[in-house]
């Protein structure tokens, strides 16, 4: 037969089959959807957003102080993250090149890598055994080690966005690097960076296996920073490996709430960065 | 003047390099914290710990390995699965996709890795493991005779943790491996072409130019996988032993620490613990290290590297 012809084919079916790869894979994506969806609808109502968890059988429960409480966690993590990180990137980006700066990607990417549970592990030795204590500020202090690589990973990449010749305005000048930077350079960057930071945040919120021995969880509302605090994540686990039929309901309810922030949060990031785009290339 | 300037020069790099170097300080402190404190189950067990098979917390005699070998398998297997369907992925959104589609279907794969661990994990407990379940259960008895699909027919096992662990890495490695196609020269392409090259073909040299990131692209996946740990806790089973089977329920060592950790009555028990958190750092840090040196050198502009004699070369590094 003919060679050219079965190269041909050959090319064809691969063509196939990586296309087929990606409805492989969103395959999975629209069965959790789906099911986040129609589960987590049938449970949630109001009541879910005011009341505090009710005990087994006793209808109304909801997670009102979860949500209290992953937003404080969040918080508490971005307060500290959120400078470290900008600084951090803003360092990396301006001085790329030399030792520090490439130790600091290189520790960012790392820092990233490690997994949650382990920093889980880490934050109880700092912060929880010394002073015997679940606290929402361990959990806090989990939440933002793994916000900081993120945040500066992004604030990098954006500031390195910026035009050489903006930079070097300033320069002209007169300026001081420190003061072209925060005059110049990141209120160009700021739209970008501040959309990284909301997702970085979004995604986090999410996170549940730093939280396990850290924040711990609570029953009862908590804004106290010195006590363990519920968080919607722990929360759903919580529930969804308990024997429980009102409290798997009560999960998925929880888990329809972390997608729909995690998703809203995705959608508007990327609705802003197009936004920016086409302001900087003038369409 | 001259000076002034030249002192806020001065304290602008050090004032923001002093935060930066914040980030190489924590990745040290965490390696320090968590030898700090398994110092009791560090010298107690030495090396022995990694290669011990008991784990049994009411006698005090603790092993990591069927922990090691749950988190090494899972991720292994997963990584074959979900390594194809990402690099399958990364090849028709950079090489093939017409364009109007790529924008959203990026979007989509890459909505995978923002579905937060613990929402897979619900959805593994109540779908996905009734279905492995049946699955296992409509399995030929002529297959059961082999090593991986020996035991009961439980669902929650090692089965439903690898399908749950591809599907979560899947975004990171296809993510990665598109950058890295991405910054492969058209000129590769062209050339392929100019020569009557197919497609595939075409792709094929462009793969053969990026096969370093892409080994770094499943590598990173590879990481991820190692420390997954809701997900992989609600649906493996989390019994600490050390079978091929597919179907056994077995542990791994991030799902022991989310399950044992707040239960560690004694000292020894949570040392032990904090123990396998520190093996599973030191593993993932290897794994994450080769991935990223392995990725970056492949992303760094391709320089025509000339022949350096020998005395030059000395004098360089001198």
């Amino acid at each position: 037969m003919n060679y050219d012809a079965i190269r041909r084919f050959r090319s064809t079916v691969v063509v196939w089959l990586s296309a087929l790869a990606v409805v492989v894979a969103l395959l999975p994506l629209a069965a959790i959807l789906f099911f986040v969806l129609s589960r987590g609808l049938l449970s949630l109502n109001f009541a879910f957003f005011t009341n505090l968890p009710a005990p087994v059988g006793e209808p109304g429960g909801g997670m009102a102080n979860a949500i209290i409480g992953t937003l404080m966690l969040i918080g508490i993590g971005a307060l500290f993250a959120v400078p470290i990180g900008v600084i951090s990137g803003v360092y990396a980006a301006e001085f790329a090149g030399t030792k520090l700066a490439t130790a600091v990607q290189f520790a960012a990417d790392t820092l990233n890598g490690v997994p949650s549970i382990v920093i889980g592990v880490f934050v109880y030795g700092i912060a929880v055994l010394p002073v015997r204590q679940f606290s929402a500020l361990a959990g806090g202090l989990a939440l933002g080690v793994m916000m900081i690589p993120i945040i500066t990973r992004t604030t990098e990449e954006l500031v390195k966005l910026v035009p050489m010749s903006l930079r070097e305005g300033a320069l002209a000048l007169g300026a001081t690097r420190g003061h072209a930077t925060l005059s110049v350079v990141l209120p160009a960057a700021a739209p970008g960076i501040i959309t990284g930071i909301v997702l970085a945040l979004a995604r986090i919120a999410g996170e549940t296996a730093p939280l396990l021995f850290t924040a711990f969880n609570n029953r009862f509302f908590s804004t106290s920073l010195d006590q363990p605090i519920s968080s919607l994540t722990v929360q759903v686990f919580t529930y969804a490996i308990s024997p429980y039929e009102d409290w798997h309901r009560q999960a998925w309810a929880g888990a329809l709430v972390l997608v729909m922030l995690v998703l809203l949060c995705s959608i508007l990031a990327r609705v802003a960065t197009r936004r920016l785009e086409r302001l900087q290339t003038g369409h | 003047m001259n000076s002034i300037f030249k002192q806020r020069e001065l304290g602008f790099r050090l004032g923001t390099g002093a935060v930066a170097f914040c980030l190489v300080l924590i990745v040290a402190a965490i390696g320090y914290e968590l030898v700090r404190q398994s110092q009791l189950a560090l010298a107690k067990f030495g090396f022995g710990f990694w290669i011990n098979d008991i784990w049994d917390p009411v006698s005090g005699e603790f092993g990591a390995r069927p922990f090691i070998w749950g988190t090494l398998y899972s991720s292994v297997l997963a990584l074959l699965l979900a390594g194809p369907i990402a690099l399958g992925i990364a090849i028709f959104l950079s090489e093939l996709c017409p364009a109007w589609l790529r924008t959203p279907l990026t979007f989509l794969t890459e909505l995978l890795a923002a579905i937060p661990s613990i929402v897979y994990g619900l959805w593994g407990i109540f779908v996905l493991v009734p279905i492995v379940r049946s699955l296992e259960s409509a399995l030929p008895s002529s297959l059961k005779v082999l090593p991986f699909f020996a035991g009961p027919p439980v669902g929650v096992g090692m089965l439903s943790a690898v399908l749950i662990l591809a599907i979560m890495v899947i975004p990171f490695t296809s993510s990665v491996a598109r950058e890295v196609l991405r910054a492969v020269p058209m000129a590769q392409r062209e050339a392929a072409y100019a020569l009557g090259a197919t497609k595939w073909e075409a792709i094929q040299a462009a793969l053969f130019y990026a096969r370093t990131g892409i080994v770094g692209a499943v590598m990173l996946g590879f990481g991820r996988a190692l420390g997954e740990t809701m997900a992989v806790t609600m649906v493996i089973g989390n019994n600490p032993q050390i079978s091929l089977s597919l179907l056994a329920p077995q542990y791994t060592m991030a799902a022991v620490l989310a399950n044992e950790f707040t239960e560690a009555a004694d000292e020894l028990y949570l040392d032990a613990l904090i123990e396998v958190g520190l093996v599973l750092f030191i593993i993932t840090l290897f794994v994450n290290a080769g991935s990223r040196l392995l990725i970056w050198n492949m992303n760094r502009p391709a320089t025509v590297r000339k022949p350096v004699p020998a005395a030059a070369a000395v004098g360089a590094s001198a």
